[in-house]
């Protein structure tokens, strides 16, 4: 770990002055302290907003929820109108880490989490994300954890968060706050930026900015799930797994909701699979189809190829799951 | 203060089995039951303390930088810059630095390779500062100079050595196979797997000008004081070793390791404590790793599913010139029935971490792919598993003819199968999305004993018991508390067991299921010494003697034992011919019942049990623990434990508990266990037997053959991960 300096903000903008200075923020530090020690992260000042008063989960205005981003995940898993109303994200909340984790970690910072690849993790290692230029250790080797959407020929790291992929689902927006007092409202579908030439850019944020709360939609009709597969049954990231919400009546798919967690480098949404479903009878023909059109891009190493028939199962199960009824 | 030189000697050599079951013949009625660990309240309150937390005064810390290449020459690094950095006391390398931990019972220093790399995360310098968070920062600001070269990390490029030692061939395996009913003809391979112990490799060590005192974490002092002696350039008299509590060894701590080593150069250089804590990283890429196995398994039976041949050839890998190979076919030779056989062993050189001892070696990974294997057999024949396992157990040992000291598997199998309903078991079941399966596998391990030394003392009617024993987390002071209570016949309270101080007489250590056997049976002997000469005082054989409560017993006389002053004696026992003239092994079977998701092939074993005869049992409650975490891996090495190297450049790519899946809590469901009721003779004096390490032998394949009975795949590359059942499940 780099010596560095550590300041707490005792107001937002003394979180958001600091960051334009090139602090970096800290909430329940339960990755970056990891990646700090490591020194794949290095920050030369980190700054504390765990005094910041965003620990609340509001309602908004529209019916929705405005989620403080220091709420912690087992505080928002544990939310009554969290549980009722977008029972996917309380499912995804705890299917992510352990008790302990979840007690430290937080909203904003789960958005946040750095990838898994093992590559990343190496500082003797090649890695675009951690040192621009140096080349992609996982391609052409262990690729186990790694994305098949939205890769690029420089990173195929994927997106760890199980909560982020839920939101993506449920449509989810960040309110950020920049150095300027401004706030902003970024849809979850434009807040995370492919990896393309520049892996190291994750999101659309720029010094200075800090995420104060996470919005949530009013509640939306239809059965909701999260489907998490593993390789051990808890304290693993997801090979796949699948946020959806789907709504059916007089026998047809009237609206559905996808996102995917474990395949992409961000929590993975393809509107044009939900508009496959729209419209049409539940049936494993459907969903097959949908199935593959979300995985016709997919580009895949000799270790994680085994995810495009996994995601096209998955995804077929969690389908029939969510139009049971009527899919007899 | 007893004077330690006139106390006298008591030993025992194995050469004719004991049949006097002398502790069944005791009175306290101590022996057998589940004492708990008296250690146990001590961790628990956190007051016992493991290597790195008895800190002295003005101690500093080194953190050790690794090598960033597979294979080279250092010829230096930015000393100057690094002494400059806040903080930093010493930078060191050169030719104390071990290429890899010792082996076991190497009793030397490993290879000090004096800058020569070997493999990635190889151990090069060490940084020593005032706190941890500068001599961390520093290490991994060093920049090592180094000269590269070639090197062969493509297992699929290395070359394979013949171990012609490790041959042998009996019959004509071919002609079996070609004559047989039926057969099995597969390769079955396991990936590495370490050993993860809790308690990470730690030393603190201290120079006084004279002698080296070094905390460390350690399985065997007898041998560490020796090899950390050798690595040092000291006499053995010059090393005190100190390792009163080891938070779990798995074989990665049998031989001495890099960061003793390390700590020690710098506390003699610096002339201040130093301590030396690997991080766990360092601890998955530079202590030992078990090998990767390739093994291809020949079985021949006739119609009856009787074998007629047994061949089992294994290719493994080590660092070039490291001596050990993961001993994959020890039970081969052993375990069933067949008249033509052939066993062997393949070597591949590689720049990759050492590989050494984990976790049962050799039966661990052999026995699992011979027990799927005779799977494949009772499948191919219709034999049942069970009765397939049965009716090929041996009278004798087939390999040479040797008579079984005690041979048990008919009894386990059959226990087994009754407590876990085997015989009622509903094949084809599914719950949910979830396509359940049963499977079954035999255990065994081979037994045996070292030289091992005690000390005891009775002296106000209670016992000191001294050995360098340690105890890695698996009930060693309960144990010896038991032993010597029983023998002594006095309340465990009464009894104080001090263990691992190398000043201590001399111990086998704990490792190859022998700690409990061995140092038990020292404890014994100087017990039963001390029964004779309390026996003598009252003018009765020993046998007439009763001993409970601290009260001795005779005719009709009766004598406090504190009335008896001081007795000590030290008690020894080796082995000897009874390890020769009869083969010594452990049984056992494991039934486990799985489901596999028919959507996405994960496994999850829904319960599981083992049934184990390994002669006496000691303390069920430790024994049964024992087992409970052998069953445990035996769930790891079924469905999750993998080391992943990356072959352009053989580094470690899993190193940390994140990606190497060790089985959390919901991975493990009810697990049970029976102990079958024997008595070995020819073990050792307690006609006790290894159970350290039987629970693991064997227990992943109940698991790989339930997934088969579940949904119809075979699986016979470890772990068996969905990725490998996706194509052979259910359409949707």
């Amino acid at each position: 770990m780099r010596p560095f300096d550590y300041i707490r903000a005792e107001a937002q903008s003394d979180a958001t002055r600091a960051g334009a200075e090139g602090a970096t923020i800290i909430a329940g530090g339960t990755n970056l302290l990891d990646l700090m020690k490591l020194e794949v992260m290095a920050p030369d000042k980190v700054v504390d907003i765990t005094r910041l008063d965003l620990g609340e989960i509001g309602e908004a205005r529209d019916g929705g929820l405005r989620i403080g981003a220091l709420v912690t995940n087992s505080d928002l898993a544990a939310d009554m109108r969290v549980r009722k109303n977008y029972p996917a994200l309380s499912s995804a909340l705890l299917a992510g880490a352990s008790g302990q984790l979840r007690n430290k970690a937080t909203t904003g910072g789960n958005l946040l989490q750095r990838t898994r690849c093992y590559y990343f993790y190496d500082t003797d290692q090649p890695c675009n994300k951690r040192a621009p230029g140096s080349g992609c250790g996982a391609i052409g080797g262990a690729s186990r954890l790694h994305a098949i959407l939205g890769v690029s020929e420089n990173c195929i790291a994927s997106h760890p968060s199980d909560m982020a992929v839920a939101m993506r689902m449920l449509g989810a927006s960040v309110e950020i706050e920049s150095e300027d007092g401004e706030t902003r409202v970024v849809d979850l579908a434009e807040f995370y930026v492919l990896p393309g030439e520049d892996p190291s850019v994750e999101t659309v944020l720029k010094p200075g900015d800090l995420i104060t709360h996470v919005i949530l939609p009013a509640p939306r009709a239809g059965r909701q799930t999260y489907r998490k597969v593993r390789d051990r049954a808890s304290y693993a990231f997801a090979m796949v797994s699948v946020a959806g919400r789907v709504s059916v009546q007089d026998g047809r798919i009237t609206e559905a909701a996808l996102a995917f967690g474990g395949i992409g480098s961000q929590p993975w949404r393809d509107g044009h699979v939900e508009e496959m479903l729209v419209g049409e009878e539940p049936s494993t023909a459907l969903f097959a189809k949908a199935a593959d059109a979300l995985l016709a891009d997919a580009v895949t190493q000799d270790g994680n190829a085994f995810k495009v028939p996994l995601t096209k199962r998955t995804l077929i199960a969690t389908l029939k799951d969510l139009t049971a009824e009527i899919a007899q | 203060m007893k004077d330690l030189t006139d106390i006298p000697t008591a030993k025992v050599v194995m050469d004719k089995p004991d049949t006097r079951n002398r502790l069944d013949h005791m009175a306290q009625g101590v022996i057998h039951k589940g004492l708990p660990r008296p250690d146990g309240p001590l961790k628990v309150a956190g007051v016992a303390t493991y290597a790195h937390e008895d800190q002295p005064e003005g101690m500093l810390t080194g953190v050790l930088v690794r090598a960033p290449v597979s294979s080279g020459k250092m010829t230096g690094l930015n000393a100057e810059e690094i002494r400059a950095m806040d903080g930093v006391r010493g930078v060191f390398h050169g030719k104390t630095f071990l290429r890899n931990p010792a082996q076991g019972t190497a009793n030397e220093a490993p290879i000090q390779p004096d800058g020569e790399i070997f493999y990635i995360g190889q151990p090069m310098a060490l940084v020593v500062a005032d706190s941890f968070e500068q001599a961390r920062h520093a290490a991994k600001t060093v920049k090592l100079q180094i000269e590269r070269s070639d090197a062969v990390t493509d297992l699929s490029k290395a070359e394979a050595e013949e171990q012609e030692d490790q041959y042998s061939a009996q019959g004509d395996l071919d002609g079996a196979m070609k004559d047989a009913a039926f057969t099995v003809d597969q390769t079955y391979r396991t990936p590495g797997h370490t050993s993860n112990a809790m308690e990470p490799h730690a030393a603190i060590a201290q120079w006084d000008g004279k002698k080296l005192t070094v905390r460390a974490s350690c399985q065997m002092l007898k041998y560490n004081v020796n090899e950390l002696a050798d690595s040092l350039d000291l006499e053995p008299s010059q090393v005190h070793l100190l390792t009163p509590f080891t938070g779990g060894g798995f074989g990665a701590k049998l031989g001495i390791s890099h960061e003793a080593v390390a700590a020690g150069h710098a506390a003699m250089e610096l002339g201040a404590p130093v301590a030396v804590v690997l991080s766990r990283q360092q601890v998955a890429e530079a202590t030992m790793r078990r090998s990767e196995t390739v093994q291809q398994i020949r079985l021949a039976a006739d119609a009856e599913g009787r074998l007629t041949g047994i061949g089992h050839t294994a290719t493994v890998s080590n660092l070039p010139d490291e001596p050990f190979a993961e001993p994959v076919t020890q039970a081969t030779p052993f375990i069933y029935r067949g008249e033509n056989r052939e066993v062997g062993m393949k070597v591949k050189r590689i720049n990759s971490m050492a590989a050494g001892s984990v976790r049962a070696p050799g039966e661990a990974v052999g026995l699992t792919a011979l027990e799927i294997a005779m799977d494949e057999l009772a499948r191919a024949s219709g034999v049942d598993p069970v009765e397939l396992r049965k009716i090929n157990v041996p009278e004798v040992d087939p390999s040479d003819g040797r008579d079984f000291s005690s041979n048990t598997l008919v009894e386990a199998l059959d226990d087994g199968a009754r407590a876990f309903g085997w015989a009622d078991r509903e094949t084809g079941r599914t719950d949910g999305d979830w396509l359940i399966g049963y499977g079954m596998a035999s255990a065994t391990r081979v037994n045996m004993i070292g030289e091992s030394h005690a000390r005891i003392t009775l002296e106000d009617g209670k016992v000191l018991v001294e050995t360098d024993m340690t105890d890695v987390g698996t009930g060693t002071y309960a144990i010896l508390t038991q032993i010597a209570a029983e023998m002594l016949g006095v309340d465990p309270a009464h009894v104080t067991v001090d263990l691992g101080n190398s000043d201590h007489p001399k111990a086998a250590g704990s490792g190859g299921s022998w700690g409990a056997s061995s140092s038990g049976s020292s404890v014994f002997v100087a017990c039963e010494n001390l029964r004779s000469r309390i026996a003598e005082e009252m003018g009765v054989e020993e046998t007439d003697l009763t001993l409970q409560d601290g009260i001795a017993r005779a005719a009709n006389t009766q004598r406090e034992l504190a009335s008896f002053g001081t007795l000590a004696v030290e008690g020894v026992i080796d082995a000897g011919k009874t390890g020769e003239d009869v083969r010594q092994a452990t049984f056992g079977s494991f039934f486990a019942e799985v489901g596999v998701n028919r959507v996405s092939g994960e496994v999850r074993v829904r319960r599981m049990h083992g049934s184990f005869a390994a002669g006496r049992i000691l303390n069920e409650m430790t024994a049964r623990s024992q087992c409970l975490g052998g069953m445990t891996f035996g769930i790891g090495m079924a469905l999750t434990e993998e080391l992943m190297f990356d072959p352009r450049d053989g580094h470690l790519v899993n190193n940390d508990m994140a990606e190497y899946h060790v089985p959390v809590n919901l991975d493990v469901p009810q697990l049970t266990v029976n102990f079958l009721e024997e008595r070995d003779p020819w073990a050792n004096p307690m006609q006790a037997k290894g159970i350290g390490e039987l629970g693991i032998c064997g227990a992943g394949a109940s698991i790989v053959n339930a997934i088969y009975d579940a949904c119809g795949v075979r699986v016979r590359d470890l772990p068996a991960t969905m990725d490998k059942l996706l194509s052979g499940l259910p359409d949707l």
